[in-house]
């Protein structure tokens, strides 16, 4: 194979290849981008039944409630303007506190309420999650 | 006082570092027409024959009569007495920073809460060790850390390197200098970690707790190595472009510290990934948090790199796409480097929010990167065209190698980056780790693919026919190994499946090349292959396995009562307290059984920091030869039950194992390539 052509073949791989990534990360953003929800964000339409999402905002003042089994708990995530019934089973952060930013990883189901599997308090007095500042911002300008 | 001498030690090393680029660039100058009369190296005029360029080296456009012969010697002289000074220049100013920051050091050994970074950053009651890395876990400390290796390297280039020409070498200290100008004056104008506090505190505020653990005191110093490796390797491009040097001599120079470079990357990722696992007790091993990102794009490029350096040294080819990829790995670290530091996004790791800083860094990363690129696109035409070769070749395999993990590095490059230009442009939005699982590995099979059959091409050209016959071992046994897999396990996720059967093949292909040689005579750096290799199929096997076998259990349980996960039981026999050096702790006694073995003791604990006042969960954590039983102490739940989160991973540590033996192939290949190098004495003088 003559040089020239090597290289062209070289710099088409290298394109199909970039462009693939693009294709396939563009594609998959799509699907996945919409990983944090605020509540008001469901309010309208709840995202689909079984993805794996985030969701973000308040623990509502006297919202948590521990359940019998001893290992679950139900609180109610708010924004201000919506709010999303959660349930988590596992061991809640120390800083998991009513009052506090919390983020919640799970899926939301059929009823519009949330399964959490993971929850993400704030890991010192420095950590907020970025999407959460700009909720809490946008919420508490908007609260008469 | 000793705050004092530091700062000026920082200034005066910057001062250094401008002397350095000023002497280098001045002498560069200066010689450029003169050269001919001093002593010609061959590889020095092999750039371009004509001497329409402007920094011609072969002095045929320069008047050849008597006055101008004189002139030209005498310039080559001051050039010489220029270039001559950058050495020591280079070595007095690493030497300056290290100074720099061992007085930091013992500033927080010392806990001298007069100056503002101690105060905010240490307490009297830390364990010396603690003490000693708070010195590098926050802003200033760890920037002063990322230069003072910088310089460090840059002396060391100094001293070591002997073997490519001067012309080059100065230019690429003249590049290491103009990176290390921009990190003294971040410090000294927007990040001093010698300000004074006046008053005095009387107590520092202590470390982040999640901090106080020996694997992360010295997971950054590891992740910094890498990062300044590659500075290093993107200052020998550089340099390379300037004297249009781009050849097998250059890749050579180059190759230790690519190698090395990657060899920190590699522990420093493996240790923070191990470390994350067991200090938050979440039980997982990958967050894709985009600080973990910034660690991984630099390793993908490095990893690119490491293997097209290897075609250029060896076999002449891939010179501009080496030295791209250069470019790319280093602005990959300074990304990393942004996006930890600026408070752009916050994560477990990032320290401080300042927008000024971020600025400042990103106003660094425009100048290196765009200038590199500049210089990159201005010189990249006279970079000759190296050997060619046929597709299916040793190369070939190397550049669908590089290909497939360029990109990987660009959708995570993408996801990392997408929210914050989504934000710029108005809105919030995340990217999770279902959109990195999703794309990255189907792409990363592919490569093991790659790996598992580039080693067996030869280089040049090969024949399709033979290679298929030389991989029939390796498909045998992945094929083996997938029904093996889906007998035992018939529910496993494809994903997984698919993971542990490439892993099989692939180990069979990583050692295959040893088949039939002579192993005393094989070269360390095959051996070093070879071992990587093995890492990588070994990684993925336990991350396969941990996806796949994992089993976990969440109870709430009274003191006495039995549960049962994967091959265990567990009683929780009680709650005691427990104390060390600056934390208190509830621990849970729990007694763990497997089969009819002899039971043993576990006590994950509920820690309680005073200073700052927080509580972690300490995991207990029980490894045996076929996986790790994981166990998190919960709260109490006011009714006389204890949480419990009880984790059965089998083969789980095989992932760091992987990691480790993935290290110790680099390392095994550097030596080996030194070796080797020391031995052929100035090969490259005759190149």
């Amino acid at each position: 194979m003559k040089a020239k052509h090597q290289r062209l073949l070289l710099a088409g791989l290298g394109l199909v290849a970039v462009m693939g990534a693009s294709g396939l990360a563009l594609s998959a953003l799509q699907d996945e981008a919409a990983f944090f929800y605020a509540p008001a964000d469901v309010a309208g339409k709840p995202p689909p039944v079984g993805r794996a999402v985030r969701l973000g905002g308040m623990v509502a003042a006297g919202s948590i409630k521990p359940q019998p089994d001893g290992v679950s708990i139900n609180f109610v995530v708010t924004d201000g303007k919506a709010t999303v019934p959660v349930r988590f089973s596992g061991i809640a952060p120390d800083l998991f506190k009513e009052d506090s930013g919390v983020v919640a990883e799970g899926m939301f189901q059929p009823d519009g309420s949330f399964t959490a599997t993971n929850l993400l308090a704030k890991h010192d007095e420095r950590y907020m999650p970025p999407e959460m500042a700009g909720k809490m911002a946008a919420a508490e300008t908007l609260e008469p | 006082m000793i705050a004092e001498a530091g700062l000026a030690a920082l200034w005066l090393a910057a001062a250094l570092a401008l002397l350095q680029l000023v002497l280098a660039g001045l002498g560069l100058w200066m010689g450029r027409g003169a050269r001919s009369t001093n002593n010609v190296r061959p590889e020095l005029v092999e750039g371009r024959p004509s001497a329409s360029t402007g920094v011609s080296l072969d002095g045929s456009g320069s008047p050849s009569t008597s006055s101008g012969q004189t002139d030209g010697s005498e310039r080559a002289a001051t050039a010489a007495q220029l270039i001559a000074g950058v050495r020591p220049v280079a070595i007095v100013q690493g030497l300056l920073a290290a100074l720099s920051f061992v007085l930091l050091i013992l500033l927080f050994i010392r806990s001298d809460m007069s100056v503002v970074l101690v105060a905010q950053n240490s307490h009297s009651a830390k364990p010396l060790m603690y003490k000693i890395a708070g010195a590098w876990g926050n802003h200033e400390g760890s920037m002063l850390l990322w230069v003072t290796v910088l310089a460090i390297a840059g002396g060391a280039i100094a001293i070591i390197e002997r073997r490519l020409n001067e012309a080059t070498l100065v230019a690429t200290m003249a590049a290491q200098a103009a990176i290390a100008l921009g990190f003294y004056a971040f410090l000294l104008i927007a990040s001093n970690p010698f300000a004074r506090l006046n008053p005095a505190a009387s107590e520092g505020a202590g470390l982040n707790p999640l901090l106080q653990d020996p694997g992360l005191a010295f997971h950054p110093p590891t992740l910094y190595f890498g990062y300044v490796g590659l500075s290093v390797a993107f200052s020998f491009a550089v340099g390379a472009l300037v004297m249009r040097d781009v050849g097998p001599a250059f890749a050579r120079a180059m190759r230790p510290w690519v190698l090395g470079a990657w060899i920190f990357l590699t522990i420093g990722i493996t240790a923070g990934s191990y470390w994350a696992y067991y200090e938050l007790g979440w039980g997982g091993w990958w967050f894709w948090d985009p600080v973990e990102n910034a660690s991984l794009m630099p390793w993908l490029a490095a990893t690119a790199l490491l293997h097209s350096v290897t075609v250029l040294a060896t076999r002449d080819g891939l010179r501009s796409w080496t030295i791209m990829l250069a470019v790319v790995a280093f602005s990959m670290s300074m990304i990393g480097t942004f996006l930890v530091r600026s408070g752009i996004l916050t994560s477990v790791h990032a320290f401080a929010v300042d927008p000024s800083r971020g600025s400042f860094i990103l106003a660094l990363l425009i100048l290196y990167i765009g200038g590199a690129l500049v210089l990159f696109g201005w010189r990249i035409g006279s970079v000759k065209q190296g050997s060619t070769f046929e597709l299916v070749s040793r190369e070939g395999g190397l550049i669908f190698n590089n290909l497939l993990l360029s990109v990987i590095l660009g959708i995570v490059l993408i996801g990392t980056l997408y929210p914050i230009v989504a934000q710029a442009m108005g809105t919030q939005l995340s990217v999770g780790p279902p959109f990195f699982n999703k794309t990255t590995a189907p792409i990363a099979l592919l490569l093991m693919l790659g790996m598992a059959v580039g080693p067996m091409i030869r280089w040049r050209r090969d024949e399709g026919k033979e290679l298929i016959g030389r991989m029939a071992a390796p498909i045998a046994v992945a094929l083996a190994g997938l029904v093996a897999v889906f007998v035992i396990a018939p529910d496993t996720a494809i994903l997984p499946l698919l993971g542990l059967g490439f892993a099989f093949g692939l180990a069979v292909a990583s050692v295959a090349p040893l088949w039939k040689r002579n192993l005393r005579r094989t070269p360390l750096f095959t051996y070093g292959m070879v071992v990587a290799h093995l890492g990588v199929a070994v990684s993925v096997a336990g991350m396969a396995s941990e996806a796949a076998f994992t089993q976990e259990k969440l109870v709430a349980v009274r003191v006495g009562q039995v549960t049962q996960v994967g091959p265990y039981s567990v009683v929780l026999e009680g709650i005691k307290p427990a104390v060390g050096p600056n934390w208190s702790a509830l621990e849970g006694r729990l007694r763990v059984q497997r089969g009819d073995a002899a039971p043993f003791i576990m006590g994950p604990q509920s820690r309680f920091f005073s200073a700052p006042p927080t509580v972690t969960s300490e995991a207990a954590i029980e490894t045996v030869f076929d996986g790790q039983l994981y166990t998190v102490l919960g709260q109490p739940d006011g009714e006389g039950r204890w949480q419990l989160r009880l984790w059965w991973k089998p083969f789980v540590t095989l992932i760091w194992l992987g990691g480790m033996l993935i290290g110790l192939g680099g390392l095994l290949s550097l030596i080996g390539r030194v070796v080797r190098e020391r031995r052929i004495p100035n090969r490259m003088a005759a190149a």
